[in-house]
C-alpha cells in the first residue's frame, strides 16, 4: 500500500514507535455529496489507547466507523486506504473485519429479547458455536473482563434490559469481547452514563489495553487525558494534530489544538 | 404573574376535567358496539348454544337440532391453509421491504400490496376459482385456503414492514458490529424484537380471513357432510351462517345467530391465546 508523496503523516513525537495496528491513509469520507472527512492520515498503535477528540460534527465518529466499515452501513462512502495489520480492510470480508474490529456504541444497546448470557454469547452462537460448555466459559471470561461478572453471575438468565445503564454498557463491552476482537472501537461509551459507571468504564479501558488495541471517541477532554496514551484532535473533518496525550494536553503544536483544549471553542 | 390566580386555576382544572370526561365518553362509545354485538348475538342464539351444537353434524332439512361441527373444523382448516400459504409470503415480503426495499422494486411491491388489500374479497374468490378450482376441476378446501392467503398477504406484509422499521437501528448496528451477517441479524435479532407487533398483523389477517364468506363460495363451496380433506369442498362457519340465515326455518335462523356468536368468540380467543403464547420470556421493562 503506497503512501502518497504529499501525505502529511503525523508521527507522534518523542516516543518509541509503537507498532501500528491500523493505518489510515488519505481517508476521505462522504455522506452522499457532503464530505465528512478530509485526507485523514492516522495510525492506531497496537495495545495502546487512542483518544479522538474534537467539537461536535468534526468527523470523529465518522472516522471511527470507517475503521470497521460501519460507515457504509449508514449509507456513506469512503475513499482512501485503511489497513489492519497491513491488509486493506476493503479487501477483507466485512463480516470478518467486524469480528476483528469490534465496536461499543454511545447508547448501551443489549439485544432486548435475550438474556444476559445470550447477549454475550450472541456473536459466537450466531456464527455456529453450539457447545454450551464453551459458550459458558467465554461468557464468564468476558463478563469478568468487563467487570460485570460478580454483579450478574447469579442472574445470567435475566433479561439484558433489566440491569442499570452502566451495567448494560459493560454488558455490551463483554458482548464485543466475546468474539475475540483485536481492536475495540468505542464511540463515546460513557457519555450516557452516570459518573460512577463512567469511572468503572475508564478503569476497564485501562485494563483492556494490555490485550486489545483501543480507539475511543470522547467529548470529554478530561476523560481523554485520564484514559489514553495518544490523542488525535479533529476539527471540521480534518485531523489537526496527533501525539502523546501528555504532550497534546500540555504543549500542543497547533494553535487550533491549544484553543480547543483550553476551551476557547467547542 | 397574571395566570396563576385562584379563578384562573379553577378554570384550567375544570377544562381538564371536561376533557377527561370527554375522552372517557369517547372510549365508552367505541366499546359499546363491541359489547352490543357480543350480547345481541348471544341473546338471539343462546337457545341453540348447547354442547350438541358443537359436536353434531347438521341435521337434514325439517329436523330440529343438529350442529355445526363440520363448519367449525372447516373454518379451522381453511384458516390453517391460508396461514400456511400467506404468512411466509407476507412476512418475507415485509422483511424485504423493511431491510432492502429502498429502491424502485420496493416501491412497486409496496404499491401493489396496497392495491391488493383494496380488492373486494369476492373478486379474490373468483381469481382463486380460476387458478385453483378450474385446473383441479372441482371445489376444494385448498382453493379456499389460497383465496384466504391472498387476502391475508397485504396486511401481514405492511404490518411486518412497519414493525421491523420500528425496531431501533441501534440493535441492527449492534448485531453487525459483532460480525453477524446482515441476513442473520435481521432474522435472529430484529425479527424477534419486532415479533409482538408482527403478531398483531398476523392476528388482524387471520381475523379477516376467518370472517370472509364471499371468496369461500367459489372455492371451498361448503359441505353439509363431514370432511377434513383438502381436496374436497369443505364447510365453514361463515358459509354456514350465510346458508342458515337465508333459510326460511326459524330453527336454522337461531342456529345462525349462535354460529355468529361462536365466530366472534373464536376470533376473540385467537387474539388472547396468541398474545399469551408469543409473550417474550423476558418482558421489556
Amino acid at each position: 500500500m503506497e503512501v502518497p508523496a504529499n501525505a502529511q503523516v503525523q508521527v507522534p513525537a518523542g516516543s518509541a514507535q509503537p507498532k501500528p495496528k491500523m493505518v489510515a491513509r488519505n481517508v476521505n469520507a462522504f455522506f452522499g455529496k457532503t464530505q465528512a472527512l478530509r485526507s485523514v492520515n492516522l495510525d492506531v498503535a497496537e495495545n495502546r489507547v487512542l483518544a479522538i477528540i474534537g467539537p461536535s460534527g468534526c468527523g470523529k465518529s465518522t472516522f471511527l466507523r470507517c475503521l470497521n466499515r460501519m460507515h457504509e452501513v449508514a449509507g456513506g462512502s469512503m475513499r482512501g486506504e485503511i489497513a489492519l495489520d497491513g491488509e486493506d480492510i476493503m479487501k477483507i470480508d466485512a463480516v470478518n473485519l467486524r469480528r476483528r474490529v469490534g465496536m461499543v456504541f454511545q447508547k448501551p444497546n443489549p439485544f432486548p429479547t435475550m438474556s444476559i448470557f445470550d447477549n454475550v454469547a450472541a456473536g459466537l452462537r450466531f456464527n455456529g458455536h453450539r457447545n454450551h460448555k464453551f459458550l459458558a466459559e467465554v461468557v464468564e471470561r468476558c463478563l469478568r473482563q468487563a467487570a460485570l461478572w460478580d454483579e450478574v453471575k447469579d442472574s445470567l438468565n435475566k433479561s439484558g434490559m433489566g440491569i442499570s445503564g452502566g451495567q448494560q454498557q459493560r454488558l455490551c463491552i463483554a458482548r464485543t469481547l466475546a468474539v475475540n476482537p483485536e481492536v475495540v472501537l468505542m464511540d463515546e461509551p460513557a457519555s450516557a452514563l452516570d459518573p460512577l459507571s463512567t469511572a468503572k468504564i475508564e478503569e476497564l479501558i485501562y485494563e483492556l489495553k494490555t490485550k486489545y488495541t483501543i480507539a475511543i471517541v470522547t467529548h470529554n477532554m478530561q476523560q481523554a487525558a485520564r484514559v489514553s496514551d495518544m490523542t488525535a484532535f479533529f476539527y471540521l473533518g480534518e485531523l489537526i494534530e496527533v501525539g502523546e496525550t501528555k504532550k497534546i494536553f500540555t504543549t500542543p503544536e497547533k494553535r487550533q489544538t491549544e484553543d480547543y483544549i483550553t476551551g476557547r471553542f467547542g | 404573574m397574571n395566570g396563576t390566580g385562584g379563578a384562573y386555576l379553577f378554570w384550567r382544572k375544570t377544562k381538564n376535567n371536561v376533557m377527561i370526561a370527554f375522552a372517557a365518553a369517547c372510549l365508552l362509545i367505541a366499546v359499546v358496539p363491541l359489547v352490543m354485538i357480543f350480547s345481541y348475538t348471544l341473546l338471539q342464539g343462546i337457545s341453540s348454544l348447547n354442547i350438541d351444537f358443537f359436536i353434531q353434524m347438521p341435521k337434514p332439512v325439517g329436523e330440529t337440532g343438529g350442529g355445526m361441527a363440520n363448519a367449525l373444523v372447516g373454518t379451522g382448516i381453511l384458516i390453517a391453509l391460508g396461514a400456511l400459504f400467506g404468512l411466509p409470503v407476507g412476512i418475507m415480503a415485509g422483511i424485504y421491504l423493511a431491510e432492502y426495499g429502498n429502491n424502485p422494486l420496493g416501491a412497486a411491491v409496496r404499491f401493489l400490496a396496497d392495491v391488493l388489500s383494496g380488492i373486494p374479497s369476492i373478486v379474490v374468490g373468483v381469481v382463486a376459482y380460476i387458478i385453483v378450482v378450474l385446473p383441479m376441476k372441482h371445489f376444494s378446501a385448498l382453493a379456499g385456503g389460497v383465496a384466504l392467503a391472498i387476502l391475508m398477504i397485504p396486511t401481514v406484509t405492511r404490518t411486518t414492514e412497519e414493525m421491523i422499521r420500528l425496531v431501533p437501528h441501534s440493535y441492527r448496528e449492534a448485531g453487525l458490529a459483532i460480525g453477524i451477517p446482515q441476513w442473520k441479524t435481521t432474522l435472529r435479532i430484529i425479527l424477534p424484537t419486532a415479533l409482538k407487533g408482527i403478531t398483531t398483523g398476523i392476528l388482524l389477517a387471520i381475523a379477516r380471513a376467518a370472517g370472509e364468506t364471499a371468496p369461500l363460495l367459489f372455492t371451498a363451496l361448503g359441505n353439509r357432510f363431514w370432511s377434513t380433506s383438502i381436496n374436497q369442498p369443505i364447510a365453514s362457519l361463515t358459509v354456514f351462517i350465510y346458508d342458515y340465515t337465508k333459510a326460511a326455518f326459524e330453527d336454522w335462523n337461531r342456529q345462525a345467530w349462535a354460529a355468529g356468536f361462536v365466530l366472534i368468540a373464536l376470533i376473540f380467543t385467537i387474539s388472547v391465546v396468541f398474545r399469551i403464547v408469543t409473550r417474550s420470556r423476558y418482558e421489556e421493562r
